[in-house]
């Protein structure tokens, strides 16, 4: 039974959202088999197929790691474990959120084909993310193993951290893809703040480098983030501090795209 | 309409019955953002030939559905006709739950499938197999289920080896195939369709007719949009001429069709009437007297069904109101008597 009415008050409103969100999580089979044939297909045809990701990303970290280690006056077995973390992780960041501006527009087709609940479109830029990355983490693995490094059993604190990440990743998918559909300047705009992010985050440089300016980075909600599950996996735990100002910067997101997507979702049909 | 999905599995027969849709002063406004969407731009000119220049000249949007209303139940065939842009395919879009109400109430009761282009949603760089499957996934069937769900549509859309190619390079008969097997062999007990299905080969037709006929016998809801009236003439019992976005009549398919050629050819020749096909107690002769029986005209259709149960009497009641008032309580055609 599908009911539909002008109605715009906030129960209503609260109650489509909530229904959207339940039924996409019901349809998980879909966000999976939508995530997966997006990553078959980029490959198709190709002879390593998503091992392409795999290949780049070792190349990029093997070459970086050794330059920038150079640079950086660091010994190569202290620093290349650090970038290939990094880079991974903010890999799967970036690639998030530049796919979050899109999940709406790029599947509108579909959106104005069937309906279908809006939050299997974050589903499925989510787990499409998630494959890239297992086939990235292969890289650190090879990385870990060559400088027989383990992290130790601080790694299981990565856990809560990844999923803070899961929830965030819905929440800010969501909240990108309905701005993202109603002005089409986002994409270019969340492109140049993730670059800038990405130079004054401690992604290629170490956080240990500011000295004792370090106690700003916490503020800073790229970092925030991205330590919660980067620091567990180098061996050591993220200050009080920072596990603070990560959940207070989720919940700021979750609040905030829950806000914007009750409001949204009934209209994103339109703007497309 | 998932949890409708998920029940329509679990006890089809006993949920047949029970298709039904209501529409009450649902009213669709499109909003429109000057220059920082094409497609959206797109999209409202083809919602709004007509409207954009008169009356939402300088409103910030344009209304793309006024105040429409009308019931159907199970066994209900509605036809939808009206020029580019009167309406229809965003009335399809509203009643599938793609667009939402901006006033007014939609409300539909069964499980529901539309079948709004060829392209039904899917990724054209992707094999049919893979689009069914994406398909089946979305109506939440098991494994065993979707398998059987691309046998049925592969064997139905004849479509070969070319399951396993991508959808990109298919013909556009074939992507009617595709879509039309796909769409109708989840069984909806209502279905909406746009009218790319003339599309089709004739022989595609005949098939698609034969396997949409078992569907709707079934006690479920066909709505079809179109400009071609023979179609409607044979599919649909009852019509709504949609103009601007609104009702402009609401009746038996014969009655509103032969206006609506009416007013689309005006000054046409006056033609042989078919005598089985028109009530002679048809108050409106004079004005009828031009009329060119839709289905006539299309040779590779076959001859209307003439004995049309309803005779006239009941017919005359809704049919003199020109801009006619969306009919709450009337679901089927000519159901006064």
């Amino acid at each position: 039974m599908l009911e539909l009415s002008g109605d715009r008050s906030r129960h209503a409103l609260r109650a489509l959202a909530v229904q959207d969100v339940l039924d996409g999580l019901r349809l998980w089979r879909l966000a999976v088999t939508l995530g997966w044939l997006d990553i078959k297909l980029r490959y198709r045809g190709s002879m390593l197929g998503p091992f392409w990701l795999t290949l780049s990303t070792a190349v990029m970290i093997g070459s970086l790691g050794v330059l920038y280690a150079a640079l950086f006056h660091m010994n190569v077995r202290e620093y290349l474990p650090f970038l290939a973390l990094s880079q991974v992780l903010w890999g799967f960041l970036s690639t998030l959120i530049s796919d979050g501006c899109t999940c709406f527009t790029g599947s509108e087709a579909l959106i104005l084909s069937v309906r279908m609940p809006l939050s299997v479109h974050a589903f499925r830029v989510l787990v499409r993310g998630l494959l890239i990355l297992a086939h990235n983490v292969v890289v650190i693995v090879a990385v870990y193993i060559y400088f027989s490094i383990w992290p130790g059993d601080v790694l299981a604190m990565a856990v809560p951290g990844m999923l803070v990440w899961m929830l965030d990743a819905v929440a800010l998918t969501l909240l990108l893809g309905a701005i993202g559909s109603r002005y089409r300047d986002i994409p270019p705009i969340v492109a140049s703040v993730v670059q800038i992010a990405f130079f004054v985050t401690p992604v290629i440089w170490k956080p240990q480098q500011l000295g004792v300016h370090a106690w700003v980075l916490p503020y800073n909600p790229f970092f925030a983030l991205l330590e919660v599950v980067r620091a567990p996996m180098l061996g050591y735990l993220p200050s009080a501090m920072t596990w603070l100002m990560a959940v207070v910067y989720s919940v700021l997101l979750l609040g905030f795209s829950w806000w914007l997507f009750t409001r949204a979702r009934g209209r994103v049909a339109f703007w497309l | 309409m998932l949890r409708s999905f998920r029940r329509l599995r679990a006890k089809r027969p006993a949920d047949r019955s029970e298709a039904r849709v209501d529409v009450d002063h649902l009213t669709v406004f499109f909003p429109l953002y000057h220059g920082n969407s094409r497609s959206l731009k797109k999209t409202v000119f083809a919602a709004a030939t007509g409207r954009l220049g008169r009356d939402a000249q300088h409103r910030p949007g344009v209304q793309a559905l006024r105040d429409i209303s009308f019931h159907l139940r199970s066994g209900d065939r509605l036809g939808l006709i009206g020029s580019n842009g009167a309406g229809k395919t965003t009335l399809l879009r509203t009643l599938a739950g793609i667009y939402e109400p901006v006033e007014g109430r939609v409300r539909v009761q069964g499980s529901l499938n539309a079948l709004l282009n060829t392209q039904l949603g899917m990724n054209p760089d992707q094999t049919g197999r893979e689009n069914i499957m994406l398909r089946g996934l979305y109506d939440g069937l098991t494994r065993v289920q979707l398998a059987r769900l691309a046998e049925d549509v592969s064997s139905f859309a004849d479509l070969g080896d070319f399951l396993d190619l991508p959808v990109r390079i298919y013909s556009s008969g074939m992507m009617v195939r595709l879509a039309f097997a796909l769409a109708t062999a989840i069984r909806p007990q209502i279905l909406l369709m746009d009218e790319w299905i003339l599309a089709g080969d004739a022989a595609f037709l005949d098939r698609a007719r034969a396997r949409l006929e078992g569907m709707v016998r079934g006690a479920d809801i066909l709505v079809l949009s179109t400009h071609d009236t023979s179609i409607l003439q044979d599919w649909c019992e009852r019509v709504i001429w949609l103009d601007q976005g609104r009702v402009r009549e609401d009746g038996p398919a014969r009655d509103v069709l032969r206006h609506y050629q009416q007013a689309m050819t005006p000054g046409a020749p006056v033609d042989d009437v078919p005598v089985d096909d028109v009530p002679v107690d048809d108050r409106s002769v004079d004005v009828d007297g031009q009329v060119q029986d839709p289905a006539a005209s299309d040779p590779k259709e076959e001859i209307p069904q003439g004995g049309d149960p309803q005779g006239g009497d009941d017919e005359s009641t809704h049919r003199d109101a020109g801009p006619s008032i969306p009919r709450a309580g009337l679901h089927r055609a000519g159901a006064g008597a």
